[in-house]
C-alpha cells in the first residue's frame, strides 16, 4: 500500500515540476501571432490548392493581412467570401478575375486514332516519353487522367479517353495546367462558353489523318463572327481577350464543318452520350 | 582467346541477356541496297541547334552536297545522300514520336557525287584543320546521341584529356553494325582513332571490344600496332558500351556524379564515328550513309546494310526481305535502350544503329506487382543506384526523394527492369522522374 502511495506521489511531483517548467518556457518564448491571420484562414475555403500562387491558405492569409495580396486573388472563394474577408480586415476586396480551366481537345477514343498499343504506366508524363504517346495526335489530350488525379476539387472527369473539366466545380487554380505534359489545358475567362476543341498547330491534312474532329483552319468561324476568333497558323482559337466572347449563336452561325467549335455544354453532351453525334450532325 | 569471359575487364553491376540475338545478323557482310526514288533527310537529327537548310525546292543537288548548314556551336552540317531534285521541306515522323522537319530529295537514279573535299594527310595537317574538316563533313556521334564530333573533340581547355577510348563494345543485343564495321574496315576505324587522338593531343588510345567479337578483335589487332592503339577485350556484360562503364572497365576511373567523361580525363567515341572521321579526312567524304543492322526474329533475311540518310524504315525492312509474320514492335536501336516506334514512316538518321522488329510473342505487357525487396536491381545497376527504392518513391510522386537518391545519374539502361521478378516498369519510373525534375529545375 505504501509503495503505491509513494509511486503516485512521485509521479504527481514529477508532473507538477515539468508542468511548471513548461509553463515558464511557454511564457518566455511566446510567439506573437497576428489574430487577423487566423481570422482570414478561418474565412478562406481552406482548399490549400495553391491557385493564388502562395504555398497554401495560411501563406495567402499572411500575404493578405500584410497587404501584399488582395483577398480576391483566392480563386476558390466566392465573391461573398471575398467581401467578408475584406470587411473583416477593413480593406479593398480587389478586382476579381475568375478563370476556369478547359481541355482544348475533342479527340476522344472514337475520334482520334491510336497509333500504338501502350502498355506502360498509366500516367500522362510517362506515356508522353514513350514515342510521344500512343495517340495519333501529339498535341491532344492523352487521356490517362494525370490531371484528374491531381485536381484538388475533383472537377475533372475522364470520359471516353478525354479529360473533361466540369465548370461548376473548377475554380481555376491551375494545378491541371501545370501537370499536363501536352499543354492542352488552358485557363480562360470564366464567362467563356464557346471553345475551339483542338490544340494541334499542324497542317489540316496531317491532323485530319489522325483525328476526325481537328480544326482545319477553314476560317468559317472567323468569317461568321469577325474579332471573336483568331487564326493561329492552321487552327482557330477563341479570342479570349475580346469582349463580348462568342456565344452559342456564333457556333450555329459558323457551322463548323469538323465539329471542333462547340459550346462547353455541347462538348460535354457529345462525350457523355453519343460518340457519333458530330458525324450525324454533318 | 579464352573461351570464358570471366577474366576480362569490366565494371560492377550490369546483366547479360541469355540470348543476345546477335547470331541472326553477325555473319552477314554489309550490303549496299538499291537506290530509292526519294529520301527524306531529317534536319534536326543531331543534339543541339538544328542546321539551317541551304537548298530551295526545285534545286538540283549532287551526292555529298551540303543541304543544311550548321548554326551555332552545337550543330552539325547535313549533306545530300544522293543526286537529284529537292522537293521541299516536309514533316516526317521523328524517332522520338514527334513530327520533325525533313528535306525531301527525289533521286535522279544516277547517284552522282559532287566534287569531294580535298583529302587531307592527317599526319601533317594541323589539329585545327582536321577539326574544321570533321565539322564540315557533319560527323556526329553514331552510337546514339548524335552529338557533334567536332564539339566532342574540342573539350574546354581547363579539362585535361589524356585518354581516348573507342567504343566497340556493342553491348546491345541484336545489333551487329559496329561488329561488321570493325571486321570489314578495321583500318578506317583505327585511322579515325589516330586522327581524333591527334586533335585531342593524347597518346593513350584504346579500343574496347566485347570478347564475343573475337574475329573483330583479331582484325583490329592486325593493324593496331601501326597506330599505337591498344585493343582491349572486355567481358560480355550489358551495358559495357555505356561511356561511363567503358571508362571504368578500361581505365578504372570513375566519372563523378553529374559529370562527363572529360571529368575523368577521357573522351569516348563510337567506332562508327571514328570510321566517319577517317572518311571525312582521308577521302573528303561527308557523313551521308551509315551501317545499320536490320534484324529481329520476324525479319526474313536479317543483315547489315549501308543505308543512306533519309531511307524510310519500311524500305530498309523491304531490303531485308520483309517480315515473316506481323511484327509486334518496331524499335530503332537495340532492344534495351532503343526507341519503340508507332509508325514505319520514320527514316534512317545518323544515329540509327539498328532497326529491330520483335514478334508479337515478345511484345507482351506484364502486370507489375509490388516490390519484394529482393535487391536484384541493386546488384544489376551499373551506376550503383537503388532502383527498388527509386521506383517506390517515384510511384508516390516524391521526386525530391528521387533526386536525393541520384535518379539523375540513371542511364536508363534497363538492367533493373530486365532482372526485376515483379516486372516493375522501373526505367519508365526513372524517365518520368527525370522529366519532372528537369521541368522543376527549369522553373
Amino acid at each position: 500500500m505504501n509503495i503505491l502511495i509513494i509511486a503516485v506521489a512521485v509521479m504527481a511531483g514529477v508532473g507538477l515540476a515539468l508542468g511548471i517548467i513548461i509553463g515558464i518556457f511557454a511564457r518566455l518564448f511566446r510567439v506573437e501571432s497576428d489574430p487577423r491571420v487566423d481570422l482570414v484562414v478561418e474565412l478562406l475555403p481552406g482548399a490549400n490548392c495553391g491557385g493564388c500562387g502562395m504555398a497554401g491558405c495560411s501563406d495567402f492569409a499572411k500575404a493578405v493581412v500584410s497587404g501584399k495580396m488582395a483577398p480576391s486573388k483566392c480563386p476558390v472563394s466566392s465573391s461573398d467570401q471575398v467581401s467578408a474577408i475584406a470587411q473583416a480586415l477593413g480593406i479593398e476586396a480587389g478586382e476579381a478575375f475568375k478563370q476556369k480551366a478547359v481541355v482544348l481537345c475533342g479527340g476522344d477514343r472514337e475520334q482520334t486514332m491510336r497509333l500504338a498499343s501502350y502498355n506502360g504506366i498509366i500516367d500522362c508524363v510517362s506515356a508522353s516519353l514513350v514515342a510521344g504517346g500512343p495517340k495519333g495526335c501529339t498535341y491532344g489530350c492523352l487521356g490517362m487522367g494525370s490531371c484528374a488525379r491531381k485536381c484538388p476539387f475533383g472537377a475533372i472527369e475522364m470520359i471516353n479517353g478525354l479529360a473533361i473539366i466540369h465548370k461548376e466545380l473548377c475554380v481555376g487554380c491551375g494545378t491541371c495546367v501545370a501537370v499536363c505534359p501536352r499543354n492542352v489545358i488552358k485557363l480562360v475567362p470564366a464567362e467563356a462558353e464557346v471553345h475551339v476543341y483542338c490544340n494541334s498547330p499542324l497542317k489540316a491534312p496531317a491532323k485530319r489523318l489522325v483525328c476526325k474532329v481537328a480544326c482545319i483552319g477553314c476560317r468559317k468561324c472567323a468569317k461568321a463572327a469577325p474579332d471573336k476568333f483568331l487564326i493561329e497558323g492552321f487552327k482557330a482559337t477563341v479570342d479570349y481577350s475580346h469582349t463580348p466572347l462568342p456565344t452559342a449563336e456564333d457556333v450555329v452561325a459558323a457551322a463548323c464543318p469538323t465539329g471542333s467549335l462547340l459550346t462547353a455544354e455541347e462538348h460535354l453532351q457529345i462525350e457523355k452520350h453519343d460518340p457519333d453525334w458530330s458525324a450525324e450532325k454533318k | 582467346m579464352k573461351s570464358n569471359s570471366k577474366d576480362y575487364l569490366s565494371f560492377d553491376g550490369g546483366i547479360h541477356p541469355a540470348s543476345d540475338g546477335k547470331s541472326l545478323s553477325e555473319g552477314s557482310p554489309v550490303q549496299r541496297p538499291p537506290l530509292l526514288d526519294r529520301y527524306r533527310v531529317v534536319i534536326s537529327e543531331s543534339v543541339g541547334k538544328p542546321p539551317k537548310p541551304v537548298v530551295q525546292p526545285g534545286d538540283l543537288v549532287k551526292k555529298y552536297q551540303l543541304i543544311a548548314q550548321a548554326e551555332g556551336f552545337v550543330s552539325a552540317n547535313l549533306h545530300s545522300p544522293t543526286s537529284g531534285k529537292v522537293v521541299g521541306i516536309v514533316e516526317v515522323a521523328g524517332a522520338m514520336g514527334i513530327p520533325v522537319p525533313a528535306i525531301e530529295i527525289e533521286s535522279d537514279g544516277k547517284d552522282e557525287p559532287c566534287e569531294p573535299m580535298p583529302p587531307l594527310d592527317w599526319k601533317t595537317a594541323s589539329a585545327a584543320d582536321l577539326l574544321a574538316r570533321i565539322g564540315e563533313a557533319g560527323v556526329v556521334g553514331m552510337g546514339g546521341a548524335a552529338f557533334p564530333t567536332r564539339v566532342k573533340l574540342s573539350p574546354p581547355p581547363e579539362k585535361q584529356i589524356d585518354t581516348l577510348i573507342l567504343n566497340g563494345a556493342e553491348c546491345e543485343p541484336y545489333l551487329t553494325a559496329d561488329h561488321r564495321l570493325m571486321l570489314e574496315k578495321p583500318r578506317a576505324v583505327l585511322e579515325g582513332a589516330a586522327i581524333s587522338a591527334k586533335i585531342l593531343g593524347v597518346k593513350n588510345i584504346y579500343i574496347g571490344v566485347e570478347v564475343n567479337k573475337t574475329d573483330a578483335i583479331e582484325a583490329l589487332n592486325k593493324h593496331a600496332a601501326d597506330y599505337n592503339i591498344y585493343v582491349v577485350g572486355l567481358k560480355v556484360q550489358y551495358p559495357q558500351g555505356s561511356e561511363k562503364q567503358l571508362i571504368d572497365a578500361v581505365t578504372k576511373r570513375e566519372v563523378p556524379t553529374g559529370g562527363l567523361p572529360m571529368d575523368a580525363h577521357c573522351v569516348v567515341q563510337n567506332v562508327g564515328t571514328a570510321a566517319a572521321v577517317s572518311d571525312a579526312v582521308t577521302l573528303g567524304i561527308p557523313l551521308v550513309e551509315r551501317i545499320t543492322t536490320v534484324t529481329g526474329d520476324v525479319v526474313k533475311n536479317p543483315g547489315n546494310w549501308l543505308l543512306k540518310l533519309g531511307t524510310p524504315v519500311i524500305k530498309a525492312v523491304e531490303f531485308a526481305g520483309g517480315v515473316t509474320e506481323e511484327p509486334g514492335k518496331l524499335i530503332l536501336g537495340g532492344p534495351m535502350m532503343g526507341f519503340a516506334q508507332k509508325t514505319f514512316d520514320v527514316t534512317v538518321c545518323k544515329n540509327t544503329s539498328g532497326i529491330l522488329l520483335l514478334p508479337q510473342s515478345d511484345s507482351i505487357a506484364y502486370d507489375p506487382s509490388p516490390c519484394i525487396r529482393c535487391g536484384r536491381c541493386v546488384a544489376g545497376c551499373p551506376m550503383g543506384l537503388l532502383p527498388c527504392l527509386l521506383g517506390s518513391v517515384i510511384e508516390a510522386e516524391r521526386f525530391d526523394l528521387a533526386a536525393e537518391n541520384h535518379v539523375m545519374d540513371c542511364l536508363e539502361c534497363g538492367s533493373c527492369a530486365y532482372v526485376c521478378p515483379a516486372h516493375r516498369p522501373l526505367v519508365q519510373h526513372m524517365r518520368r522522374a527525370k522529366a519532372e525534375i528537369r521541368k522543376q529545375s527549369k522553373k
